[in-house]
């Protein structure tokens, strides 16, 4: 059997995704975080939020992720307070790619930042590991991504309406997790757009299956007597 | 200006023997390893608070060091932690966290919060890069309510309704997956934890002997110092253990000072 190593960094194998939509942002993740071969925490939230209305999406080591956007959320308080008004999505962007690139030689991160605001609407900037920031329409990210490609060449359209965005992201999401082993748990998404922040949770037994999966069972803790391992 | 390159550097540190080292550890040769606390520790949060609860055996390598030490830290009178890793470290981390949040309560006149403990505790470990080997499970009751995180190494940070870390993690997990309900009394959260730590105990090489534990509810706190004792000693000396040989007093002489002391009267000083 493998050693498990606790001393491996605590970093997430990982499907984050970005996708904009007609009038705002659909953000998702899988909920994996992993430490070696041992999942750390099968319910980990990776679409942090970093003001009222952009949230960011976070891959590869969870330190320097949440380092990165720790201070990130800090400065944009600030910039708020000192704007009066909320920060745009570009500036929140911006930031991110200032830290990614600063310390590039340090950080094993990967980012997603997506929002709206009042002067450019829904956008979603992918601020991959060498810390460039490129404008998308749509951005994947994380490990589970390499198996997504062509499916979002084919399945994305240009001016797609809130819920076929946010099924989109759901399946793909959802196909990530059946084939890369790094991506697993629930699907979690934040839909940002004019009318603020809506978040969704959908557990494995309630997203679809793919080709080769059996129909989910009772586990082995309804048979115990447990009610529910956990509710989030 | 040339000149100046001819001084030699004055401060700073020497990385020299750092190069020296790694060149022989890469011929073979075997550094010294830290005291290391193969371990389990565990956290959940149930009804009132949390409770947290760890075993007491501390390795080096494949030796037992100490059968009975203390893994959960103090942090505020209202935050314990416990600590797995190199001992030193977990030792060291949460005792200068503890200064400061002290520091922070004579400063701001509030009880501590275990958000602040945690971004502490965070911001230090991810400064050492993962050099600081301390993983943390982090558990308080403040005035936003019960709180429960595990801390890594490297400085990540995950929130949960129930943790586990250290080499008997994966035992411990295993209680809890099939056991943790939302709600548990006290009593049903003491046993969960016992039988957790139990667990690895029993099934891990790296954890062994007592079981402690520590319950924070809002406003007070038991720190349960080896609730459990399912391994006592089998084989105990019944004559008991006798130190006859101290060193003995052969006399005694005192001397009091007052009678060596000369007071002689003077004039007062003048200016």
């Amino acid at each position: 059997m493998d050693q498990v190593d606790f001393n491996a960094p605590h970093s997430m194998g990982t499907t984050i995704i970005g996708v904009t939509y007609n009038g705002g942002v659909v953000l998702g993740a899988d909920s994996r975080t992993s430490t070696g071969v041992y999942v750390a925490n099968r319910a980990s939230d990776k679409i942090t939020k970093l003001t009222d209305n952009v949230y960011v999406c976070r891959s590869g080591s969870a330190a320097d992720s949440q380092v990165v956007s720790d201070y990130v959320r800090y400065f944009l308080h600030q910039h708020t307070i000192q704007l009066g008004q909320p920060a745009t999505v570009k500036v929140a962007a911006n930031l991110v790619r200032l830290l990614a690139y600063n310390n590039k030689n340090n950080l094993q991160t990967g980012l997603i930042v997506g929002g709206w605001d009042k002067y450019e609407g829904g956008q979603i900037y992918g601020v991959p590991l060498g810390g460039t920031i490129v404008q998308q329409p749509f951005a994947i990210g994380g490990s589970g991504s390499s198996y997504l490609y062509g499916f979002f060449d084919q399945a994305w359209k240009e001016g797609m309406t809130q819920d076929e965005a946010e099924d989109l992201v759901k399946k793909a999401v959802s196909l990530a997790i059946a084939r890369d082993g790094a991506s697993g748990g629930v699907v979690r998404t934040v839909i940002i757009n004019s009318e603020g922040v809506t978040r969704n949770f959908y557990p494995g037994d309630q997203l679809p299956i793919w080709h080769d999966e059996l129909e989910s069972h009772n586990s082995l803790l309804d048979i115990l007597g447990a009610p529910e391992p956990m509710n989030i | 200006m040339t000149k100046s390159l001819d001084i030699p550097p004055k401060g700073g540190f020497s990385f020299d023997l750092c190069r020296r080292n790694d060149m022989l550890e890469k011929k073979g040769l075997k550094a010294p390893t830290y005291l290391k606390t193969g371990t389990t520790i565990v956290g959940l949060v149930f009804k009132d608070g949390i409770i947290l609860g760890a075993d007491t055996r501390a390795t080096e390598g494949p030796i037992v060091a100490d059968k009975n030490c203390e893994k959960i830290h103090y942090m505020a009178p209202n935050i314990y932690c416990c600590g797995a890793g190199t001992a030193a470290d977990t030792e060291a981390v949460t005792d200068m966290v503890s200064s400061q949040l002290q520091l922070h309560r004579y400063h701001t006149g509030r009880e501590s919060r275990v958000v602040t403990a945690l971004t502490l505790l965070k911001r230090h470990l991810f400064n050492y890069q993962g050099h600081v080997s301390a993983a943390l499970v982090l558990g308080g009751v403040d005035i936003t309510g019960p709180h429960l995180h595990t801390i890594y190494p490297h400085g990540s940070t995950d929130t949960l309704p129930f943790a586990t870390m250290g080499s008997g993690s994966l035992a411990a997990m295993s209680v809890f997956e099939s056991k943790y309900q939302e709600n548990l009394t006290r009593e049903q959260g003491v046993n969960l934890v016992v039988e957790a730590i139990c667990a690895g105990i029993f099934n891990d090489l790296g954890s062994g002997s007592n079981v402690d534990v520590c319950v924070i509810t809002r406003g007070n706190k038991e720190y349960l110092r080896n609730h459990l004792q399912p391994n006592p000693r089998t084989f105990v000396n019944p004559k008991g253990f006798t130190f006859s040989k101290k060193t003995e007093v052969l006399s005694t002489k005192i001397t009091p000072l007052k009678e060596k002391v000369e007071i002689i009267e003077a004039d007062a000083m003048e200016e």
